[in-house]
């Protein structure tokens, strides 16, 4: 990256929370309804510890999460994949396993398993799986014709032929779909928690909202928005050494 | 001795607007160490003719054997699109015959890079397909589709998409490849004079639907040079054969 393409966003950022200091602190805005950024990074620092111990479950039910939803995901659309008839069958529950809105149903998984990490885990993975599944379905059709040709000219089995041609061309729309649902994976684990939990961000902020302790609250938002980005960033790394192959180089 | 045989092939496909008959009743024999040439204008059929006789694309009508089974794992193929793997190194693009044979990995890997050597390929061995040149990924191609060891090779216009210094160079080097372990080679192409240069025997093919027109055997002109008079003559003759209707 260019230094301009480091200090562009750096700067836009410093006078977003610039504007935000002055209008809060000379425009009047009670603290307890907004407070200012200064605040925020001071109730940040003060509360690191608390912060960290209920983001680590937090963190916990997104990784399993997006694990269960990624295993569940990739394993449905190898098997659509390999048949058509399953995929024929199971096209409709797959479209309306996303009119089923999920967080509706986080209350009752809380009934169904209690208040541990499992139901927010759960959460996670089912707003994350329909993106991977889909991703993954359209991934596995990326392979040519002629490459399909190929293969099976050479004598190619079914396995063969997933492994070696299938499989590695679904990885670019794979790992596309995976950001997605990682995000979405936050989103779930946080709600699962608001439903009903003893510990995690989602839990800390609900409780710092209910006595007004809005610092408090922004600085859960914070911590959790680092949680997704170093998520993003860890997604990003396993694809950049995983399809090394697409940065061409040089090419003549 | 035969190295393939077709019988009366034919193909039409239907869709939902119009029936394309492709193949009308083809019929050829390669023998071993045989390189026939199907010649005919772009759109006759040569490419599903090909892939008919790869054994991926069944055939409406007629039959193809391989020294008398089926042609799937017996022939290699090369189709006429680019299918390097773009996460395989050249390389290792070129050994995945080897591997779906499960052939010991050690001496694949040594008579890949002795043939890389050999083909100008030499130092392109560990570059991904998206780093090389499209000469040279056409090399890669090449390369991948002798060492899959099959007694037939179908190539559907190696060269199609080269410049013409590139090509002319290469088909030198195709040939030469060839004469080192000759197999039974069908190559599709719609150069005349590529047809002429490289081959034992030419099948003129006529537009759509595909029926060998004509039968000529070349063992005169093969392997002579591109501006020789016979080469001159006869694909002149073939061009006005080709463009004038067939008559």
């Amino acid at each position: 990256m260019t230094l301009r393409g480091v200090l562009l966003p750096i700067a836009v950022v410093a006078l977003v929370l610039g504007i935000w200091e002055g209008a809060v602190r000379w425009g009047g805005v009670p603290a307890y309804l907004l407070p200012t950024p200064s605040r925020i990074a001071m109730t940040f620092w003060d509360h690191l510890g608390l912060l960290a111990h209920h983001a680590g479950a937090t963190a916990a039910a997104i990784a399993l999460g997006l694990l269960a939803a990624t295993g569940a995901g990739l394993a449905l659309a190898a098997a659509m994949a390999a048949s058509p008839t399953f995929e024929r069958a199971a096209a409709p529950f797959l479209v309306g396993s996303q009119m089923l809105p999920v967080f509706a149903v986080a209350p009752l998984l809380v009934v169904w398993l209690g208040y541990g990490l499992l139901p927010k885990a759960l959460v996670a993975a089912l707003v994350a799986f329909f993106p991977i599944a889909i991703g993954a379905r359209d991934g596995l059709r990326q392979a040519s014709g002629e490459t399909k040709d190929l293969l099976r000219s050479m004598g190619a089995s079914r396995r063969q032929t997933f492994v070696n041609l299938l499989f590695p061309a679904s990885l670019p729309a794979v790992f596309s779909s995976l950001k997605v649902a990682a995000t979405l994976c936050v989103v779930g684990a946080t709600i699962g928690e608001w439903v009903g939990a003893r510990r995690g961000l989602g839990f800390l902020m609900l409780e710092a909202n209910a006595r007004l302790r809005v610092d408090l609250v922004f600085a859960s938002i914070l911590f959790l928005a680092l949680v997704a980005l170093s998520l993003f960033g860890a997604l990003r790394i396993i694809e950049r050494r995983l399809l090394h192959w697409r940065d061409g180089g040089t090419r003549g | 001795m035969q190295a393939l045989k077709a019988d009366g092939l034919a193909k039409r496909f239907v869709t939902s607007r119009a029936t394309i008959d492709v193949l009308a009743r083809v019929s050829l024999d390669v023998a071993m160490g045989e390189w026939v040439t199907l010649l005919g204008p772009s759109g006759c059929g040569k490419t599903t003719l090909l892939r008919i006789l790869a054994g991926v694309l069944p055939p409406d009508e007629g039959t193809v054997s391989c020294s008398g089974n089926a042609p799937l794992g017996r022939v290699a193929f090369l189709p006429q699109l680019d299918t390097l793997l773009p996460w395989r190194t050249a390389l290792d693009n070129a050994l995945l015959p080897a591997e779906i044979d499960r052939r010991p990995r050690e001496p694949a890997r040594r008579a890949a890079r002795e043939l890389f050597a050999a083909f100008g390929l030499a130092g392109a061995e560990s570059l991904y397909p998206a780093q090389l040149s499209g000469g040279m990924r056409q090399r890669v191609e090449v390369a991948r589709t002798f060492l899959a060891q099959r007694d037939v090779l179908l190539l559907d216009e190696p060269l199609g998409a080269l410049d013409p210094i590139t090509r002319a160079a290469l088909q030198g080097e195709l040939r030469a490849l060839w004469a080192a372990t000759r197999p039974a080679v069908v190559l599709v192409t719609h150069d005349v004079e590529e047809a002429l240069l490289l081959s034992d025997r030419v099948l003129l093919l006529s537009p759509r639907p595909a029926k060998v027109l004509e039968e000529t055997h070349c063992s005169a002109t093969s392997g002579r040079r591109r501006d020789a008079p016979e080469i001159v003559a006869e694909r002149a003759r073939m061009l006005a054969k080709l463009t004038g209707g067939g008559s």
